[in-house]
């Protein structure tokens, strides 16, 4: 693999800027569906107006029955322009700066940062930016294998590619998936860490084959061990995914004590804090290093983080209590441009879900949902059927949902 | 002079020597490892809690956590369901005076060193015996393998895909230990004192199963066994006194003649 040339080591790394932040409340519409990858636009209930840059009423009708609704992003470049000056700290350090203006076939013309292969078609994304707030970004209408390498497109994605990645349990078949994943999206180095070194995994050997793995002895429920790793490693560590994670079935009355549960929240959310505290303060200070910059944090949630799944109850709480502390994360990361990324699968097809029926989310698909999303720069993930559609009931009705995973 | 002065005059004078058997408590040793679905013992763990920092200005202190079963540890004979019932069996019952008491040390670590599923037999003991003269009542029997020396928890435990290759007794030494010596106990170096494939022993994990139903006791994780002689040394191993503990992580001594 082709790797980028390095930085020279002497040389002072700039610190974080970031792009314009601030939204209106409305606005931010347009961020809650980017983070899950939609773009959506505010449609007229009455006249059916698609309208941008939102508003409070139709600028048609003036009616304020305004729903958001998933559109095509198709559209036509109608003109474009290099920037060469900004008085914007975050730009002038990334001039030249390509923008155009497209007609999109739902209706309005947008401002866009334009990828530099854009043609007169074009599709347009809500996406990301690092300051965690929605733009909007025209690419080919095709895609190319090379598309996700545009230098203004890297700054809104998480792009493995050329990075190097810390995956926090290389012991299950998802974090042996996710290893995999990684290296064929070429990221430069993947350490993979185990607990307890002495107890050989299946999968070792495998693992140990491919070329950019380090394999790292790593305990989360160790603070010692977390900050001795992190000491040697994270200054380098451009994307964390923290998928360690500990799974019993039980709910309140199914196990006698508090000792399966304790284990639950020390691996699923001290783990998580431990991390975080170690690693997060040495990512911040690199959001902006260069084109391989620290840029992302996943955490492997579960969808029962949104609503407590009964039978496995005790695991449920310590998913919301990690959900709780990620958004922390994501705020204190945020300055840094670094985004944290939120993974809310349904069940995984693995031994801790052995007795529920399909469907369940196999380690080759979540793993594949996961480098997507750093890919698509997705913030909030819920990968596969089940996941999509709890969440859709979620949103919908969550007392609903409650009652139907207690039934 | 009185015996307990002549001792610390000649502790003093190094004409007695302390020998520590005791592994450091620290969170990479290993752990004892049960299937994934069973309830699990704590590791050493530890937590800073201030250090001449603004969490406590002038001082340093740490909170741990373990499970009974951690690091250099004491097995009481409630640990195991054979010594479930016997009287003051557990570490806040068990009479002090049993937490001293004399050791005979067995060189097994050529054996073990050729077979690290090496069983200790009744007829070992007996070949030690003609050498070293007859193993006291009340005494500590201590299983020498160099297993201490396996410093890479990877060689310590020992795992394959068949479970854990570690030294100990088998069913019949136990028995003869117990019944015809009548000793205080069994310890070895090793994570436990059984040895690793001793499930499949008749009865399993027979040290636990035969010394704790006879009220006796087990220290395992032990070091520096190389260090003592086959007799004459005196070993110190008070747990903790946690109420009704079935064991408890210690610190080990043994005295020898300087």
């Amino acid at each position: 693999m082709l790797r980028q040339k390095r930085k020279n080591p002497v040389l002072r790394t700039r610190l974080p800027t970031l792009p314009p932040a601030a939204r209106s409340r409305v606005a931010l519409g347009l961020t809650a569906a980017a983070a899950l990858g939609r773009f959506e636009l505010q449609q007229c209930r009455e006249c059916a107006t698609v309208q941008y840059p939102p508003r409070e009423a139709c600028q048609k009708c003036l009616s304020t029955l305004l729903d958001w609704k998933t559109q095509s992003g198709a559209g036509e470049l109608l003109a474009q322009t290099v920037l060469h000056h900004s008085n914007d700290l975050f730009f002038r350090e990334r001039l030249p700066w390509r923008l155009g203006l497209v007609k999109l076939d739902c209706g309005p013309t947008v401002v866009a940062h334009l990828h530099e292969a854009v043609s007169r078609k074009v599709r347009v994304k809500a996406m990301l930016d690092r300051a965690g707030q929605a733009v909007i970004a025209a690419l080919p209408d095709k895609e190319t294998h090379d598309m996700a390498d545009d230098r203004q497109l890297r700054e809104f994605t998480c792009d493995p590619k050329h990075r190097k990645v810390l995956v926090t349990d290389g012991k299950t078949t998802l974090g042996q998936a996710l290893v995999r994943a990684l290296a064929d999206s070429q990221a430069e180095l993947i350490w993979v860490g185990h607990a307890e070194p002495w107890k050989k995994f299946a999968g070792f050997d495998e693992l140990q084959k491919i070329p950019q793995v380090t394999l790292v002895p790593l305990d989360v429920t160790d603070s010692k061990n977390v900050r001795e790793v992190a000491a040697e490693i994270a200054g380098k560590v451009d994307i964390v995914v923290n998928n360690a994670e500990y799974h019993r079935g039980f709910g309140i009355s199914g196990r006698q004590g508090v000792e399966t549960a304790r284990a639950e929240m020390d691996v699923n959310y001290f783990g998580l804090l431990r991390l975080a505290q170690e690693f997060g303060p040495a990512m911040r200070s690199r959001g902006a290093d260069g084109n391989a910059s620290a840029v992302a944090w996943v955490n492997l949630l579960s969808i029962y983080a949104l609503a407590n799944f009964p039978p496995h109850g005790t695991f449920s709480a310590s998913k919301a209590a990690a959900h709780s502390l990620a958004q922390c994360l994501r705020a204190e990361m945020r300055p840094a441009g670094v985004r944290v990324v939120n993974v809310f699968p349904g069940p995984i097809d693995d031994e801790w879900n052995q007795l529920l029926p399909p469907p369940k989310v196999t380690a080759a698909a979540l793993a594949k949902a996961i480098v997507g999303a750093l890919r698509d720069g997705i913030e909030d993930v819920y990968p596969g059927d089940v996941a999509q559609e709890w969440l859709a009931r979620w949103r919908d009705n969550p007392k609903a949902l409650e009652r139907e995973l207690s039934a | 002079m009185n015996v307990l002065a002549e001792l610390a005059a000649r502790l003093a004078e190094g004409e007695i020597r302390v020998i520590d058997l005791t592994q450091t408590l620290a969170p990479e040793f290993p752990s004892i490892s049960l299937p994934p679905e069973m309830g699990q013992a704590w590791p050493f763990r530890i937590e800073e809690v201030s250090r001449y920092d603004e969490r406590g200005p002038a001082w340093y202190w740490n909170n741990f956590s373990c499970g009974e079963h951690t690091g250099t540890h004491f097995d009481a004979p409630v640990h195991w369901i054979s010594g479930k019932d016997l009287p003051n069996n557990a570490t806040d019952s068990i009479p002090p005076e049993r937490f001293i008491g004399p050791a005979f040390v067995l060189d097994c670590s050529q054996e073990a060193a050729k077979d690290p599923d090496f069983l200790l037999t009744r007829k070992h003991i007996e070949d030690f015996e003609k050498t070293h003269g007859r193993i006291a009542p009340r005494s500590w029997v201590l299983m020498r393998t160099d297993w201490s020396k396996r410093h890479d928890p990877v060689e310590y435990q020992n795992y394959d895909e068949e479970g854990q290759h570690t030294p100990g007794p088998d069913v019949d030494a136990v028995k003869f230990l117990v019944a015809e010596r009548d000793v205080l106990g069994f310890g070895t170096e090793s994570i436990g004192t059984d040895a690793g494939q001793a499930y499949h022993l008749r009865p399993p994990y027979p040290c636990h199963y035969y010394m704790h139903g006879a009220g006796r006791y087990g220290l395992q994780c032990l070091t520096n066994l190389d260090q003592l002689p086959p007799t004459g040394a005196v070993v110190i191993a008070a747990p903790l006194k946690i109420r009704n503990g079935s064991g408890s992580p210690l610190r080990v001594l043994a005295l020898i003649d300087g």
